[in-house]
């Protein structure tokens, strides 16, 4: 590998799309992946997200303007170079019976062995050490069609590791993923791309995952101009809130996260402290109420009594619940009351 | 250490199979309607005289041909069913899915039916030049139809629009077939469908001068395409990715693939099942998706399959010689459907 401090993967004036008679789907794209950045691009669904992911691993050839790989451009070199360059974890399932951890890791040794692929003893020995990275050791022998999706994700991330190519691309590797799993994932590529000095580039639509963890982002959405910068500046400059901006949706600067507007939200008092109250509170936003520090006529008292809970409309106590469920199912039925009653 | 051990269980399964192939061949060569004793045909494999020239005559002339020709469809027929079923990435492609047999079919019934209709000669009874002439027919219409499945690959991105044009090719010249055999005499529509039966004894050693080198080009060739079609177990993306040219993969798949139906079904009729069956029972066996191991496995497994099925149709005690179509999916067939339930309750 050449030193991949030199280099970097980027675009110039660069333009994607499909075809040639449709107007591209994006234009004027003009990033830069270096060597050890972990990059997130972050768009909603039908954003282009995978176009340009396609477009900057070489799959789809750019409408306009240039992809470069260090010194290279990317029309210029052949498949078997363009390999050495850069490799890709994509959204094609894998499903091969009797296709071990390892056979699938060493197929990203392709672009060093000879004719027959044979691999020699130090591709043999990069492949283990990748299984190993990814935490897949002990599961070498293991065939992929018994393991999970998030093991086979980390066994593509692998083959991607022996390739050695200076940026890894992939196509939302966490989608069908559960929790644990997108998390360790994520935190899988951030750390390799710093250890290992690779630049890695992701697409996702989990805003909050990305904000917390990519070195930087870039921002896609449909009939705007890419948004690039670290996730902070992006929040202060507000560039999240009109990326995501839908109806009944609204990303909150403070906290980092999605909102969900209810048109008209009635307003509660929440009084008590502690993480008791803050989750009561969440949950109450939750489900249509505007949770208030100010005195209204509504109120929720967290203590610490067995029954924690309990509901006071004009100062007057209407219950004591022990879970947050049983309060919001009581409220939710005495609210029902009061209103009818008025 | 598990791997050793499979590496292990590689190694016995492929000496197993070498000696079940040697056998196989071995049998073929003594056992048939004429009785010559073991002593004989052992003395005449090691190239010594045997006094009786009948004998002599028969294991020359008919069995060793007809034991070659066997070895040799089984491996090839496989290997270009182990092609397909990686290329296009489905457990039901078979060397026919692209169209060729069809074609093979399509031009053999031109031949026999079309001339018997207008020229109103019975190929069937021309002997030696007839069938001659069905084999080059076959041939013909097999390599027109992989031209045309070719010329169509270098325009069509999507291989699983490759596979939608080659059974489509199989249902037209199904229909043009139907349709010659609608306008021909009984005796014509004999001849065509003995070809389709399948036979592995039609091939003389003149004619075994253009099936061996064919079929060894496609077998050797088979063994070249180890890297690309390792490769392309990941799909065509993972394999561009990884630095294939995948354009000239196709091509060269499907030349070999084509290469090695055209000829074999030229001259042993459309010999079905070997070449869908054998890489399941391969890969059972052998419990891996590596190609460097199931090239290799699969031409060893079906040329000793094919064995066993000409064994099996020229049992003593059968007037001649059963269609080898009939034995292949008889036998055949239930041991994929086995294999398969095996499979399912172990992964289950």
């Amino acid at each position: 590998m050449e030193n991949p401090d030199t280099l970097s993967l980027r675009t110039d004036n660069l333009a994607v799309g499909y075809d040639k008679i449709n107007p591209p789907l994006h234009q004027d794209i003009n990033v830069k992946v270096k060597a050890g950045e972990f990059i997130c691009l972050l768009g909603p669904n039908g954003a282009g997200k995978s176009t340009l992911i396609k477009t900057l691993s070489g799959f789809l050839k750019p409408i306009n303007g240039s992809v470069w790989y260090g010194e290279d451009k990317i029309e210029d070199i052949s498949e078997a170079h363009r390999a050495k360059k850069v490799s890709v974890v994509l959204t094609d399932r894998v499903e091969i019976q009797n296709l071990t951890v390892f056979e699938l890791v060493a197929l990203g040794r392709t672009p060093y062995t000879g004719f027959f692929g044979k691999l020699q003893k130090e591709d043999v020995d990069k492949v283990h050490k990748a299984i190993e990275e990814v935490g897949l050791a002990g599961y070498a022998n293991k065939s992929i069609d018994k393991m999970s999706d998030g093991e086979r994700q980390k066994a593509m991330v692998a083959k991607a590791l022996v390739q050695e190519t200076p940026f890894i691309i992939l196509d939302e590797p966490a989608a069908f993923l559960d929790l644990p799993a997108k998390i360790e994932i994520m935190q899988l590529l951030r750390r390799l791309s710093h250890e290992k000095k690779r630049g890695i580039l992701l697409s996702t639509h989990d805003l909050e995952m990305a904000l917390q963890i990519a070195d930087k982002i870039w921002l896609l959405a449909q009939g705007r101009t890419l948004q690039k910068g670290i996730p902070e500046d992006l929040v202060l400059s507000n560039d999240f809130k009109c990326f995501f901006e839908r109806e009944g949706i609204e990303f909150d600067n403070v906290t980092g996260t999605f909102l969900y507007h209810r048109v008209e939200r009635q307003q509660i008092t929440i009084k008590g402290t502690g993480l008791a109250s803050t989750w009561v509170s969440r949950a109450l936003y939750r489900v249509g109420f505007e949770p208030v520090l100010k005195e209204c006529d509504w109120q929720i008292q967290v203590s610490n009594t067995s029954k924690k809970y309990s509901i006071h409309f004009k100062e007057e106590l209407l219950g004591e619940y022990a879970s947050i469920e049983a309060l919001l199912e009581e409220l939710g039925k005495q609210e029902a009351l009061v209103k009818n009653f008025q | 250490m598990q791997k050793g051990e499979t590496k292990q269980r590689k190694r016995s399964a492929f000496i197993l199979l070498g000696i079940s192939l040697f056998v196989l061949f071995v049998l073929n060569i003594s056992l048939g309607s004429v009785y010559i004793p073991f002593q004989a045909v052992v003395k005449w494999m090691f190239g010594f005289q045997i006094s009786n020239e009948i004998w002599e005559n028969i294991l020359m002339k008919s069995r060793l041909p007809q034991a070659v020709t066997a070895l040799l469809a089984g491996a090839g027929l496989a290997a270009g069913g182990l092609q397909m079923q990686t290329l296009f990435r489905n457990p039901l492609a078979g060397p026919s899915i692209l169209g060729i047999s069809s074609g093979a079919g399509l031009g053999v019934a031109i031949v026999v039916l079309l001339f018997g209709a207008i020229q109103g000669i019975s190929l069937a009874g021309l002997g030696w030049f007839g069938s001659l002439t069905i084999t080059a027919a076959a041939f013909l219409g097999a390599i027109w139809v992989l031209f045309m499945v070719l010329f169509l690959a270098r325009k069509l991105k999507n291989n699983a629009m490759l596979l939608i044009v080659g059974i489509m090719v199989g249902y037209a010249s199904s229909a043009i077939v139907g349709l010659l055999q609608f306008l021909s005499t009984k005796e014509d529509i004999q001849s065509f469908v003995v070809w389709g039966l399948g036979s592995f004894n039609n091939l003389t050693w003149d004619r075994h001068t253009i099936f061996i080198p064919m079929v060894v080009i496609g077998l050797v060739g088979s063994l070249f395409l180890i890297k690309p079609l390792n490769v392309l177990l990941l799909g065509e993306n993972y394999a561009a990715n990884l630095g294939l040219n995948i354009k000239r993969s196709r091509l060269s798949i499907l030349v070999i693939t084509g290469l090695l139906t055209a000829t074999i079904t030229a001259f042993c009729g459309p010999v079905a099942f070997l070449g869908l069956a054998v890489p399941h029972l391969s890969k059972g066996i052998f419990k891996t998706a590596d190609h460097s191991v199931l090239i290799p496995a699969v031409m060893l497994f079906g040329g000793a399959l094919a064995l066993l099925c000409h064994l099996i149709a020229r049992m003593p005690g059968f007037d001649g010689t059963l269609p080898i179509n009939a034995v292949t999916s008889l036998i055949g067939a239930p041991i994929v459907v086995s294999v398969i339930l095996k499979r399912r309750s172990l992964t289950q």
